[in-house]
């Protein structure tokens, strides 16, 4: 890792090709799994945290090696990165939202009100 | 931090790390994003605003099945398919995982093998790259025949919430058109890498810029995108 980031300071990206057969054998690994993770159905708080952990270790590996980002200059990764929290923000807006619509669903179109 | 203070002002200004260098570059007043070609950041920015696009859709898509009173249609069975008498659970999705992670894996080769100017090497991992999309795109198309048949509508579907069938369609309809451009995509820059473009600098048709081996890596930023997307599209859409 050490050599390929040295050499990658060059023109171009220079890395040996072991390193993607590497990255793309883990990422064969982290799907099947996620696979398992439906297959064996698993449940609840488990189920969620498993498909969110290999989720995030999948997409790390693809945009750190695959796209370069982590050989790439500082601050072109925080201006691609950083205005991508700005969807958690979103959610979090949605969350709250489809919970209200969620309780006005219940309260006044539920059986027996 | 004293002892860099004490040397050269514009040596450590020139060879600042972490957050100084950031600001270091944003305040240059020039160019921000130094040793960084104008195509592979005018790249990433797209990215950027294609990540927000899909973000709209994956929050729609959470807003509608978390405020639903219907209970949502269980992707497991509603995906599964029987092969050789025995049914499994989301067996097809998983294949696509699959392709697509390989397309991203040959991908990644070809760009390695581009900036070490093996021209053929590059073209022929490009093509398996083509290759793998279309298939991926093939056996999307199987996918929505096999639904549309069984009664799956953007307005209606058999087993659950209706908005069940808007998001699957407008979601992976979106991402199918985002694989079967990129498809397109690669076939011309394999073309040209294929009749020696980039290494004699014949400049482009549009552009009339120098051809540079640089082209295959900013087509691999936008492949390995399509790839990302669908890590996010088979975790939220199909397994949760």
């Amino acid at each position: 890792m050490a050599q390929a980031q040295a050499s990658a300071h060059a023109q171009g990206q220079h890395h040996p090709i072991k390193l993607y057969l590497v990255v793309w054998a883990w990422l064969f690994i982290l799907s099947a799994c996620s696979y398992f993770v439906d297959f064996f159905q698993l449940q609840g708080l488990l189920r969620y945290s498993l498909i969110i952990l290999f989720m995030l270790l999948k997409a790390g590996l693809i945009i750190a090696v695959f796209m370069h980002m982590a050989w790439e200059r500082l601050s072109l990764v925080y201006a691609i990165l950083i205005p991508m929290s700005a969807v958690l923000v979103f959610v979090a807006i949605m969350v709250l939202e489809a919970d209200y619509t969620l309780l006005s669903r219940v309260v006044f179109f539920g059986p027996g009100s | 931090m004293a002892e860099q203070a004490l040397t050269d002002l514009r040596t450590t200004h020139n060879e600042a790390s972490g957050l100084r260098s950031v600001a270091a570059d944003f305040s240059s007043d020039r160019q921000a994003f130094r040793n960084v070609s104008w195509g592979k950041a005018m790249m990433w920015i797209f990215l950027l605003s294609d990540t927000f696009v899909f973000s709209c859709f994956l929050i729609s898509y959470m807003t509608a099945r978390m405020s639903t009173t219907v209970p949502w249609p269980n992707p497991s069975e509603v995906f599964a398919l029987t092969i050789g008498g025995v049914t499994l659970p989301l067996i097809l999705i998983a294949i696509m995982t699959f392709v697509l992670i390989s397309s991203s894996g040959t991908m990644a080769m070809a760009v390695n093998f581009g900036y070490r100017r093996d021209r053929k090497k590059t073209a022929v991992l490009m093509l398996v790259t083509a290759l793998l999309g279309a298939t991926f795109v093939g056996m999307q198309a199987f996918e929505w025949t096999k639904l549309i048949h069984e009664g799956a509508r953007p307005w209606a579907n058999p087993w659950g919430a209706a908005q069940f069938g808007s998001s699957f369609f407008m979601i992976t309809g979106f991402h199918g058109t985002h694989v079967s451009f990129g498809v397109l995509f690669l076939l011309i820059i394999a073309r040209k890498v294929w009749r020696g473009d980039y290494d004699h600098e014949r400049r482009g048709y549009f552009t009339s810029r120098k051809g540079r081996y640089e082209a295959v890596e900013i087509m691999g930023l936008y492949w390995h995108f399509v790839d990302l997307v669908w890590v996010f599209i088979f975790a939220f859409f199909y397994l949760w």
